[in-house]
């Protein structure tokens, strides 16, 4: 269908191939946010980042402002971050507690933590008004849908569409994978976010999370130099270089192993990239997580879960998980060249503190805003932003491996790591998103 | 979450050592050495000014009060800032082209405390950088904290803690080494 003026979506996707247009034009970037983030489930926070009656957290789901709360009775809600008196927000930090209700700055309204109204000064002077506390304008406003699953808290700005399971489908194998990994079948987050901006389409950041060609290549400098210093310190100290090393070292792997990863596609672009870490070594600290597991799960499910083999999980459109390193990036799109992530890592419940420290490492080598891993690939994300910008060509290429993909039951397998699939399938659901009739 | 109070650590009267004229001036002389070296770009000296287990860390809160085990900006030893410059000599680093500049300005040096028998310092300082990259200038302001140790051949770092005002982000593209 056509879109406000001037395009068609339906033009600019192609089965293997997308118009530039999809990543620089700032009328398409306005029906992305009201077609695609205020309609589907968008990742808002994790409960862990609430414990306590009054606790809160803000964030956005696409342009809405919205505040993750605690109420008394242990749910979670979440809320328009808007006074309905004169339209303040109610929380201008990013978390704190509010003690039993939100108090407005500007005229002292209150709320309940559900978002109901609890008092309105000088009630009096709203006698014989339209206004009224049983209208719905008196209260904060919810969002349309609200669900947690295993602690991650999503929300949808549209009372329509699928449950939160049946949306995530296939692709909660991931979410489950972080969980299950816990002794006690819990993570709870650290928390610290780091918070970057990148000078770049949303997309862009999304597609990389499963190129598997990339990483050789972008990340050469910073794996080779890795390498260089893994090999000094066996030599200076005698001692096997710590695991995190292998963190940074591993994006060195020769190409043709990235090859020999697999790439899934789930339905609503949802896509997996098989492990490649090898993160189930011998050392002491593995063997004695793996005894605690045991002890929770008994031997068979151990295997089960420790043999779950997922590197990145995209849930399309909001969400970059790494579920065996407990790391989360969720993406808010600011302008069609301009995105922020808010970057998250969790603690496996009951697992020892050398496991939590391993997904510190990694948060810390590859997320963190130091990161000698991110810092090429935000450049080329830069870099794709300016050069989409330019006529010197329409396209974008999504053709490698395409029409090998097999698919079963709505999910694509290829076999081959360097497919761009998971490009692909991000935008079947891009275009579902883009040409369904109704906005929120 | 932390209340208006204390996010505002000043009200707190930090403690200065009685240093003598002749500290007071080595100190300075060593930092505004490790500022040069690092608008510089001389990894090598770099490495130099720290003990062997000596450690470059920035928090990611102004509250935190170690960096073991925590979530930092940077936390780094010896190996870790040897990967760094690797990566950032290494012909493929592309985002160091074009590389980026800086200028550094540390001032209001207090030293905080002295081992009278070891001469090793607490020493804190402000810090101002501005720094150019890609037609883009980004500045940082913040707080050095070094404890240093005393020996022939002069200072040498044991813990540099770096405090940046805006720790909580959003960063603006990265950090690609230390400021
Ligand atoms: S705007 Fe909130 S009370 Fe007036
Ligand atoms: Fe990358």
């Amino acid at each position: 269908m056509a879109g406000g003026n001037g395009f068609n979506v339906d033009d600019l996707v192609e089965p293997d191939r997308v118009h530039r247009a999809c990543y620089v034009d700032e009328e398409i970037f306005e029906r992305e946010i009201r077609h695609i983030f205020h309609k589907a489930w968008i990742y808002v926070g994790h409960e862990s980042q609430v414990p306590k009656a009054g606790d809160y957290a803000t964030t956005v789901i696409g342009r809405q402002p919205v505040i993750m709360v605690r109420h008394p009775d242990r749910s979670i809600h979440v809320l328009y971050n808007r006074c309905p008196h004169r339209g303040a927000m109610l929380c201008s930090q990013r978390a704190g507690n509010v003690g039993s209700a939100f108090t407005c700055s500007y005229h002292s309204w209150q709320f309940k933590l559900d978002g109901k109204v609890r008092h309105i000064p000088i009630q009096n002077g709203y006698d014989n008004t339209r206004f009224s506390l049983d209208s719905p304008d008196a209260h904060m406003k919810a969002v349309a849908r609200m669900e947690v699953y295993r602690g991650f808290v999503f929300a949808s700005l549209s009372a329509e569409g699928p449950d939160l399971k049946d949306w995530l489908g296939t692709a909660i194998a991931g979410i489950d994978d972080m969980c299950d990994r816990a002794p006690e079948g819990e993570v709870e987050v650290v928390p610290t976010c780091f918070r970057m901006v990148q000078k770049s389409n949303w997309k862009i950041f999304l597609e990389n999370q499963l190129d598997a060609v990339h990483p050789s290549i972008t990340h050469t400098s910073t794996g080779l130099a890795a390498q260089k210093v893994e090999q000094e310190m066996l030599a200076e100290t005698g001692q096997p270089p710590p695991l995190s090393y292998h963190y940074i070292s591993a994006f060195a792997m020769e190409l043709d192993k990235w090859g020999a990863l697999d790439v899934v596609g789930h339905p609503n672009g949802h896509c997996v990239l098989q492990g490649y870490m090898g993160l189930r070594p011998t050392d002491p600290d593995t063997l004695e997580y793996e005894a605690v597991m045991r002890k929770h799960y008994g031997p068979e499910r151990t295997e089960e879960i420790l043999d779950v083999n997922i590197h990145h999980l995209l849930v399309y459109p909001c969400l970059s998980i790494q579920s065996p390193l407990q790391q989360l990036r969720a993406v808010r799109p600011i302008a069609a060249d301009r995105t922020l992530t808010e970057i998250w890592h969790f603690r496996l419940k009951g697992a020892p503190e050398p496991i939590y420290r391993r997904a510190l490492d990694y948060f810390y080598l590859v997320n963190s805003p130091s990161t000698m891993i991110n810092a090429d690939d935000l450049y080329n994300f830069r870099k794709c932003q300016e050069g989409l910008q330019s006529e010197g060509g329409d396209w974008v290429s999504f053709h490698r491996n395409a029409g090998q993909d097999r698919v079963e039951g709505g999910i694509t397998t290829t076999n081959i790591g360097f497919s761009e699939a998971p490009m692909r399938n991000q935008f079947e659901a891009w275009r579902d998103y883009m040409t369904a009739e109704t906005a929120s | 979450m932390s209340s208006a109070q204390d996010v505002l650590p000043g009200a707190v009267s930090l403690p200065v050592a009685n240093a003598s004229l002749e500290t007071q001036h080595a100190v300075e002389q060593f930092l505004y050495r490790q500022a040069e070296i690092l608008d510089d770009r001389l990894w090598d000296d770099w490495l130099a000014l720290f003990t062997p287990e000596g450690h470059y860390w920035m928090p990611a809160a102004p509250e935190q009060m170690v960096g073991e085990g925590q979530p930092n900006i940077f936390y780094e030893d010896h190996y870790l800032m040897r990967v760094r410059i690797g990566r950032i000599n290494h012909p493929n680093a592309w985002s160091q082209y074009p590389p980026n500049r800086t200028g550094h300005v540390v001032s209001n040096v207090v030293v905080e405390a002295e081992d009278p028998s070891s001469g090793d310092l607490v020493v804190r300082s402000k810090f101002y950088v501005a720094e150019y990259r890609n037609d883009e200038q980004r500045f940082f302001a913040g707080k050095y904290r070094h404890h240093l140790t005393s020996g022939p051949d002069g200072y040498r770092i044991q813990l540099q803690r770096v405090d940046i005002v805006n720790v909580e982000g959003p960063f603006d593209y990265v950090l690609q080494y230390w400021i």
